[in-house]
């Protein structure tokens, strides 16, 4: 370009032209209110969460000391508000990790042609259906002292005395495993349909065995998919609520943080408190989302694949 | 030994891609995993389900005797007209302002490149990616300050910030699917960004904004967390009043108006599930990406 075709265009061009050049044009329009929206309904809260976690309430001071970061001081202080991020993660994590892993076998087979395949697969996506709430119920029905499950125990003489699988950590797990599963299944099975069969079909006529082809294809290629439904049972998980109080034991084995939020929040109106434990939950969250995603870029193989 | 050789032999005759009829030990274990599963699920929802329609079950294998009378009551003891109105009203609501707002959004995500769109991104995913409660309840206590605390407005407004991210992220790859030069032609022959739109566009992305909407719906319904952080009295939904049932003070509500309630719930999802299966294979909204990338 010289100097006078340059001068041309700066004269012609208006600024408007310009910036269309870089990809900033009047259709930008388009995502301001979705931007719009963001802004207002979740990161000026947060931000105003953020703020409120620096001015603990008085009652909160007196106890704790620590000036504005009474309330960090309070939350990591207070034994029974900090176990629950252990208490979270304890249960959380072999949550998700089994819901994943389970659903890969379940995938594995139901990927073939089979008669009621069909069937198979809406019955085990059906409990997304169900909610939090009725599956707690039917599971305190199902398999609490009266229920089903220890009739039929007993009833064979497997037992002598029922077995306490709700109101305790057993409780919770099942309803995660009920509600997370068909989820996670959802996702790998979708995930599994992304992977060419002609890549195993080519690995079986190189004489290799199911368990080599499934070592050595479809893990790799299937491992970034995998680590997005860990991410997404994780997050599904570790904020578990309702069913924590409903079949879990709300005041020990299962007193996860979000219940901790909550009893700030609805119970003990201390919004500043309330806003702390939502916060260090979303971090701690946070913190193992990247460590899978850090985790996950290391292994990806790209969705090619094969080539190495 | 014989056998050996019989199942050798079939499977050197199997053509690729075929299956022999005996399956392996492992596939028996899946399937075994797959019964429990199912017993479990159905033992919870036939639990229920009975419970909802016995008269009295403390002991025994099933009631003594049947009756209807704990759907009538649940229905006048909760005012259950009133909470399903809410919860169908917040839940359209939902669906329609979330598709409005969120799939111009994902056209121009789809379509363009900008300063800032990576920044713009991570923003949408980031609600997707957090725990409701953890951002619910700074939420919920600026609703408080505001004065819209225990109204529809708020059960709303609470409900629209995952189902708009949700809303971009299903529909961008359905729009990265659309061949652009569809767009281009109709430019060249002269119509206007808003023609494109509505003649264009709108017709083939129904299938797509059906889909998102569906799931919003479902999801918005069974939404618990959000709602129940700033609803009241007159503007709970379905969800948030079978829990409050629950956890009410004084021991709860008898046993049996809850399982009549949660057989509503279910029924109201499945109902919505069953019409959305119709439209929509939830499994081609990730699949479908890949193909449309492969060309």
């Amino acid at each position: 370009m010289t100097t006078t075709t340059a001068g041309r265009a700066r004269s012609t061009a208006s600024l408007r032209h310009r910036l269309a050049e870089r990809g900033i044009d009047p259709l930008l329009l388009l995502v301001l209110p979705a931007l719009l929206f963001t802004l207002a309904l979740f990161v000026y809260p947060f931000a105003y969460g953020i703020g409120l976690t620096f001015q603990p309430t008085a009652a909160t001071q007196a106890q704790w000391g620590g000036g504005v970061l009474a309330n960090y001081v309070a939350f990591f202080g207070d034994p029974f508000v900090r176990d629950s991020i252990w208490i979270t993660m304890r249960l959380a994590v072999p949550a998700a990790l089994l819901n994943v892993v389970l659903s890969v076998p379940v995938a594995m087979v139901l990927r073939r042609k089979f008669r009621g395949k069909r069937l198979m697969s809406s019955l085990l996506v059906l409990p997304i259906t169900l909610g939090t709430v009725l599956t707690a119920q039917g599971l305190l029905i199902f398999a609490g002292r009266q229920g089903w499950i220890n009739r039929f125990f007993l009833t064979i003489g497997l037992i002598d005395e029922p077995l306490k699988l709700v109101n305790n950590y057993l409780g919770v797990m099942f309803s995660l495993i009920i509600t997370g599963f068909p989820f996670a299944f959802l996702l790998v099975s979708s995930y599994l349909s992304g992977i060419d069969p002609s890549l195993e079909s080519a690995a079986r006529t190189l004489g290799a065995g199911w368990w080599q082809r499934f070592r050595k294809i479809v893990l790799p290629l299937l491992a970034p998919g995998l680590a997005t439904t860990f991410i997404l049972t994780f997050v599904l998980a570790f904020s578990v609520f309702p069913s924590a109080r409903l079949v879990g034991d709300p005041g020990g084995e299962t007193r996860v943080m979000a219940l901790m939020a909550y009893r700030s929040f609805g119970e003990q109106l201390d919004y500043p408190m309330a806003s702390t434990i939502a916060l260090v939950m979303g971090l701690v969250e946070l913190v193992v989302v990247a460590i899978v995603f850090a985790w996950r870029s290391l292994l990806y193989k790209g969705s090619t694949g094969g080539k190495g | 030994m014989a056998t050996t050789t019989v199942a050798g032999r079939r499977k050197a005759q199997t053509l690729p891609g075929e299956r022999s009829l005996v399956a392996s030990p492992s596939t028996w274990f899946v399937w075994a995993g797959m019964a429990v599963f199912l017993v479990f699920l159905a033992g919870i929802i036939v639990a229920v389900v009975v419970d909802s329609f016995g008269k009295q079950w403390f002991e025994g294998w099933l009631p003594a005797a049947w009756s209807t009378s704990w759907y009538s009551s649940a229905w006048e003891r909760f005012e259950l007209g009133e909470v399903i109105g809410v919860t169908v009203g917040v839940a359209l609501a939902v669906v329609v302002i979330s598709v409005l707002v969120g799939v111009p959004a994902s056209y121009l995500l789809a379509r363009r490149s900008f300063p800032g769109k990576k920044a713009v991104t991570a923003l949408f995913l980031l609600p997707i990616l957090m725990p409701p409660i953890t951002y619910g309840i700074p939420l919920a206590t600026v609703m408080y300050a505001f004065g819209l605390g225990r109204t529809v407005v708020a059960v709303i407004l609470v409900n629209l910030v995952p189902s708009i991210p949700f809303v971009i992220l299903t529909m961008t790859p359905f729009i990265e699917q659309i061949n652009p030069s569809i767009e281009s032609a109709a430019r060249m022959c002269g119509a206007s960004i808003r023609q494109v739109f509505t003649r264009v566009l709108a017709p083939l992305l129904v299938p797509g904004i059906l889909a998102a909407g569906i799931l919003v719906l479902v999801r918005t319904v069974g939404m618990f967390e959000l709602t129940f952080l700033v609803s009241g009295p007159g503007s709970d939904t379905l969800v948030v009043s079978i829990y409050r049932a629950m956890t009410s003070a004084g021991g709860g509500e008898a046993r049996q108006l809850i399982s009549a309630m949660a057989v509503m719930y279910t029924v109201t999802m499945l109902v919505i599930l069953v019409v959305a299966l119709r439209f929509v294979n939830p499994t081609q909204l990730v699949a479908r990406v890949k193909d449309a990338r492969e060309d």
